[in-house]
């Protein structure tokens, strides 16, 4: 139960779906977590259930803001100390497609899920050299690996992610900061589950597995690769599909 | 008794029975202390003795079976099974983790040498694959393919190697669609360049196989720890959506 004790997290999107799993398993295994998200959420039942010594919540926060990033950091420092790990877990879906899609859906979608990492990443990387190191993690999806109809933006933010990883991954290397994607694909958030739009999602039965992921299967990834135990591992993705890709 | 309890508790792979190739020496060495260590039991095969004999004495017949074996012989593969069966109980994890990785360039090797290692990392693989499928289906299991970042990239004087490889890592996917339905996963595992005896050996002699230390983001070569901890991750039930898939224990190196 201590894969992470005494590492320091910030996790983004921490008010709902994955978000609220990756908070659960590390401070399972003994991190403290400084979550944050656009909306409350559920964010303040999450501290009543783990406690306000193991997780820290701030909502109303926005991961394409970057003063906000600096003010979650500075939170951070203040309430457990400087952070090793980062997960870049918000992210949003709008059905788009190339020739419909107008150009302020494109760029929200870009702005949140593509923006928003980037600016969380330079935010952290001065407190994770100052902390001796860290982990970067940043949820992409099938969608950096392949393409989806009625996904474009969605896919063109997604590959972004994937390869701002390798490219920070390079940079970092020296700092003894890692930088990995973990790629899930579709999986039981309300993000998919309350969306009718086209494209959002396949159906189970779709799936070599039959089923969806669900998410503390892909909270798991992320605890392996916010442990030493991933400690040579930089630059690449976790593929969390169920094979879906293989095909 | 509290401590007995606490670590069955956090044991991350018990009732897990793994059969491993490739066991007394290297990464192999070190997957079988690690499984064992998280609660897993061991049947473990290598071509040679090596260190199979101590690891049992230090690990102790409760936990790990050592066999010789050929990975090339299915007659080898089922009697391992076999074996592992009596002693353990049914198998529901599988490292293929036997390889070699001599030095031959395209246009120089021979045809026996290029066949040595496709038998091996290959058709051992395969072999391995096959022989325990039967098991796994019984409750469901995990198969890693210990491949290599030569399976995502080339490297000069490795012909051969990059060949079994880049199969390696097309027979991980093909075998995942296959046995979604049973509850069996596969992956493959692609260590960078490991600290053991196989990449001291390369290192020691003159070609462009090995890239230079320095010419590493890391600065370093990976420590075979460090890919067992990746085995154990496939290996347990955190990973129950993971199928078809790489993990890449490279240090950032196939990110240039």
């Amino acid at each position: 139960m201590d894969r992470v004790k005494g590492k320091i997290a910030i996790v983004s999107g921490a008010g709902s779906g994955m978000g609220l799993e990756h908070v659960r398993a590390l401070v399972r295994e003994g991190a403290r977590v400084v979550g944050f998200d656009i909306a409350e959420g559920e964010g303040p039942g999450l501290v009543a259930e783990l406690g306000a010594d193991r997780f820290h919540f701030l909502p109303r926060r926005s991961v394409t803001s970057a003063s906000d990033w600096a003010d979650v950091v500075r939170e951070c420092e203040i309430t457990y100390g400087a952070p090793s790990v980062l997960v870049n877990n918000a992210g949003i879906f709008r059905s788009t497609r190339l020739e419909s899609v107008s150009e302020e859906d494109y760029r929200t979608v870009i702005d949140v899920n593509q923006v928003g990492p980037f600016l969380g990443m330079r935010a952290v990387v001065p407190a994770m050299r100052y902390a001796g190191g860290g982990s970067i993690i940043n949820i992409c999806s099938t969608s950096g690996l392949v393409a989806f109809e009625d996904n474009f933006a969605y896919v063109a933010s997604k590959w972004a992610l994937r390869g701002m990883t390798k490219a920070a991954a390079l940079e970092l290397a020296a700092d003894g900061i890692r930088v990995n994607a973990v790629c899930p694909g579709e999986t039981e958030t309300p993000m998919l589950l309350n969306s009718t739009e086209p494209g959002t999602s396949l159906p189970p039965e779709s799936f070599p597995f039959g089923r969806w992921a669900r998410p503390e299967e892909i909270a798991f990834a992320v605890l392996f690769l916010a442990s030493d135990e991933g400690s040579y591992m930089s630059g690449s993705e976790v593929l969390v599909d169920g094979a879906y890709t293989a095909a | 008794m509290t401590s007995q309890k606490e670590n069955n508790m956090t044991q991350r792979l018990a009732g897990k029975i793994a059969v491993l190739s490739g066991g007394a020496s290297g990464m192999g060495v070190s997957h079988t202390r690690r499984l064992i260590r998280e609660g897993a039991r061991v049947i473990s095969f290598d071509l040679n003795e090596g260190a199979g004999p101590q690891l049992v004495d230090e690990l102790g017949e409760d936990k790990l079976l050592f066999l010789r074996g050929d990975v090339r012989k299915a007659e080898d593969w089922e009697r391992a099974v076999a074996a592992g069966r009596q002693r353990f109980g049914t198998p529901n994890v599988l490292i293929n983790n036997a390889g070699i990785s001599p030095l031959h360039s395209l246009e120089k090797v021979s045809e026996e040498d290029y066949r040595r290692v496709i038998d091996i990392n290959q058709i051992g693989t395969f072999l391995g694959m096959r022989a325990l499928v039967p098991s796994l289906r019984e409750s469901g299991g995990s198969i890693i393919n210990i491949a290599s970042t030569a399976a995502l990239v080339a490297f000069a004087d490795l012909f051969p190697y990059v060949a079994s490889k880049w199969a390696v890592r097309g027979m991980t996917k093909a075998a995942a669609l296959e046995l979604a339905k049973d509850g069996i996963r596969v992956n493959a595992v692609c260590p960078g360049d490991t600290d053991t005896p196989m990449i001291r050996a390369i290192a020691d002699t003159p070609s462009g196989a090995l890239p230079p230390t320095d010419d590493l983001p890391f600065k370093r070569w990976a420590q075979p720890e460090e890919v067992s901890a990746a085995v154990v991750f496939l290996a347990s039930d955190e990973s129950s959506y993971m199928s078809g898939g790489e993990l890449v224990i490279d240090g950032a190196y196939t990110a240039q």
